[in-house]
């Protein structure tokens, strides 16, 4: 009887809750929602919508429906015979330039992160955290001032070009500023901090005794990092790269103040279509296929690296 | 940081507003100028004549400007918008005629800047400062003739890989379109061939196309480029070998404009402001800060000894036919322009 009555009770609050409960959870997850719908897909909502509209005289749209902006992301009908309709080379060109832009400082951020995180990981528990801090300080800055302080150190009256005319290395100051040179040093900069964090927690999960256990078995060094090492640590590679190739394809800043800004990132064309191009569709139609680009590119990127695991697993 | 700018600006004047309404009937004066052209002793004085106090937001472009305040709610009470946007403020009615019955220094405006094609008979608006684009040439680098627009567009070998330019689309493509012999705004499709073709093969002479700072060319980092008046004024004062050219072919002259916004909240506090700077030693001010003119008669007398006769701001009498009002293109040729610019910088 006891036991029955109990059964009975407890299905009985089972029931009563379940619908409850759901109703807190809506409650309960109703200020992050807010956030999401309006503060996220909102502001998407309406770029989406202006991107179809057609421009107003002065900034602005009107409110009529218009495919230019989207023809003219991808096709341009030349200035000089409007009949003469062809591929956006321009667009195509700064495209291109700013995935493989990011494409590279991503490499670049790889390789300068992999030794750092590797360097910090294995000092003793005590020490690491003082490693990390100072990774995180340029965090505390301003990137614009951050960029500004760059150009200090490797503009022609600069840091680096002083110092070595002062000792006698050089006549004439190298040119560094305004350089590709100097925009993947700013990038890498930036960025760094962001591939270096993702390395350090992969490798700190990392067990020291299955390098031990490499070595037993007469692995070289090499094979040790290229066997188990790297497969170790993929994960942070993986979340590095994303975390540094998202912002890097919409950076701006870095290449106009260090690059000199003769050739423009894809930040720079959506900023003059907003601006002094006064023209919003096209400028909203190029945030959204900059938006479609990025998350094609890690769709891409994140499934190829798990089918090149697969067989691994396997 | 414009908008973080603008957050603070609220949230120190609802800070203010509450501490105000009890101590001060005045009010609050909020103005939205361009950044680091509006003199903090200016506004103090003010605050000391009026009792109002003053908030001050900046903006970076006459397109920013525009769109914040015709969003809305933006609380703002003066505006400072260039020549060329000035028919927009007034057609779109954003900003109010001015209140003479307030503005009794109005006569102080120099008559040349009375009758403007942007605000004929100064209904809305008055002079805060006035300047002109040109170049500015380190002379130790190249000491041939500098009044002209081949600083940029054909440099002398000299110069070649030394030049900076603004990327300001209008003055640019503008100075080009003078340079081919055409009007500003054009959209004759032979001076714009010639446009691009001279922007697109005189870009490999060009180093940047920065705002260049004043410090960069004080220093030598950069050897020539396109430039404000002020701004080569300011890098002159740092560095004597730099020296600012007026080109022959054609050069942009803008103005700055104060005006009281239509939804201002307090008006008659920016009606007394509009007056307080048309007075010659305020406008003084304005012009020793920036180093631009002002257009405000008897100003003069309270310049600063260095911008008397300053080559800067005296435009040499032989070329005072050169210079051009800059204008708000059309739709159309913005268009062009905008896809010549995208070329270029592509």
């Amino acid at each position: 009887m006891d036991d029955m009555a109990g059964n009975k009770t407890e299905q009985a609050t089972e029931i009563k809750e379940t619908p409850k409960r759901h109703l807190w959870n809506w409650i309960l997850c109703a200020p992050a929602l807010t956030v999401l719908v309006f503060a996220a897909s909102g502001p998407l909502l309406i770029v989406l919508v202006y991107s179809f509209l057609a421009p107003g005289s002065f900034g602005g749209i009107t409110w009529s429906f218009s495919l230019e902006g989207w023809f003219r992301v991808f096709f341009s009908r030349d200035i000089f015979d409007p009949e003469i309709v062809s591929l956006n080379t321009a667009h195509l060109t700064i495209f291109w330039r700013s995935i493989s832009l990011s494409l590279q400082t991503t490499i670049i951020c790889a390789i300068l992160g992999f030794p750092t995180a590797w360097f910090i990981a294995t000092r003793p528990q005590h020490t690491r955290n003082i490693w990390l801090f100072l990774i995180t300080i340029p965090f505390w800055t301003n990137l614009l001032i951050r960029t500004f302080a760059i150009q200090e150190v490797i503009r022609n009256q600069g840091l680096i070009n002083t110092t070595l005319i002062r000792f006698g290395f050089i006549d004439t100051p190298i040119q560094m500023m305004y350089t590709d040179f100097a925009i993947f040093l700013g990038m890498a900069y930036v960025f760094l901090p962001l591939m270096v964090l993702p390395l350090y927690a992969a490798m700190d999960k990392l067990d020291i005794r299955y390098l031990e256990a490499g070595y037993d078995l007469y692995a070289s060094r090499w094979q040790v990092l290229r066997h188990i090492i790297l497969p170790l640590v993929k994960p942070g590679f993986i979340a590095g790269s994303i975390l540094v190739f998202i912002p890097s394809i919409g950076a701006y800043v870095t290449p106009r103040l260090l690059g000199g800004g003769r050739s423009m990132m894809l930040g720079n064309l959506i900023e003059l279509q907003f601006g002094q191009g006064r023209n919003w569709p096209l400028g909203s139609a190029l945030a959204l296929t900059m938006l479609v680009l990025v998350v094609g590119a890690l769709v891409l990127y994140i499934r190829t690296v798990n089918r090149e695991e697969e067989p691994r697993h396997g | 940081m414009t908008r973080s700018a603008f957050r603070l600006t609220l949230m120190s004047l609802a800070v203010m507003s509450a501490s105000i309404t009890a101590a001060n009937a005045q009010g609050v004066l909020n103005l939205y100028n361009w950044g680091n052209y509006t003199p903090p002793e200016l506004l103090e004085k003010f605050t000391a004549e009026t009792g109002i106090r003053v908030t001050l937001t900046d903006f970076d472009s006459n397109e920013t400007a525009l769109t914040r305040v015709r969003q809305g709610g933006h609380g703002f009470d003066i505006v400072v918008p260039s020549n060329n946007v000035i028919p927009v403020w007034i057609e779109e009615g954003l900003i109010q005629p001015l209140d003479l019955s307030v503005v009794t220094n109005f006569d102080n405006i120099a008559p040349q800047w009375v009758d403007v094609p942007f605000d004929p008979g100064r209904e809305y608006t008055v002079p805060w400062a006035w300047g002109t684009t040109g170049v500015i040439v380190n002379t130790s680098l190249y000491d041939g003739d500098i009044n002209t627009s081949d600083i940029f567009l054909n440099p002398p070998p000299a110069l070649q890989g030394r030049v900076n330019v603004i990327p300001e689309m209008s003055d640019i493509i503008t100075m080009a379109i003078y340079a081919a012999g055409g009007e500003s705004c054009t959209t004759d499709r032979d001076v714009l061939r010639t446009v691009r073709d001279t922007l697109v093969s005189a870009k490999q002479h060009w180093i940047a196309m920065d705002y260049g700072t004043v410090d960069a060319y004080a220093a030598g980092d950069i050897g020539a480029g396109v430039y404000w008046n002020g701004a080569s004024m300011r890098a002159r004062l740092q560095n004597s070998d730099l020296a600012y050219g007026y080109p022959q072919e054609g050069f942009p002259v803008w103005m700055d404009n104060a005006a009281v916004l239509t939804d201002a909240p307090n008006p008659e506090a920016a009606m007394k402001f509009i007056n307080f700077i048309l007075e010659p030693e305020h406008a003084a001010m304005i012009s020793n800060y920036a180093r631009y003119s002002n257009g405000i008669l008897g100003s003069e007398a309270y310049l600063d000894p260095e911008m008397k006769g300053a080559p800067e701001i005296d435009v040499p009498d032989a070329l005072v036919g050169a210079g051009r009002f800059s204008e708000s293109c059309s739709a159309e040729a913005t268009n062009i322009y905008t896809q010549i610019w995208t070329e270029l910088l592509q």
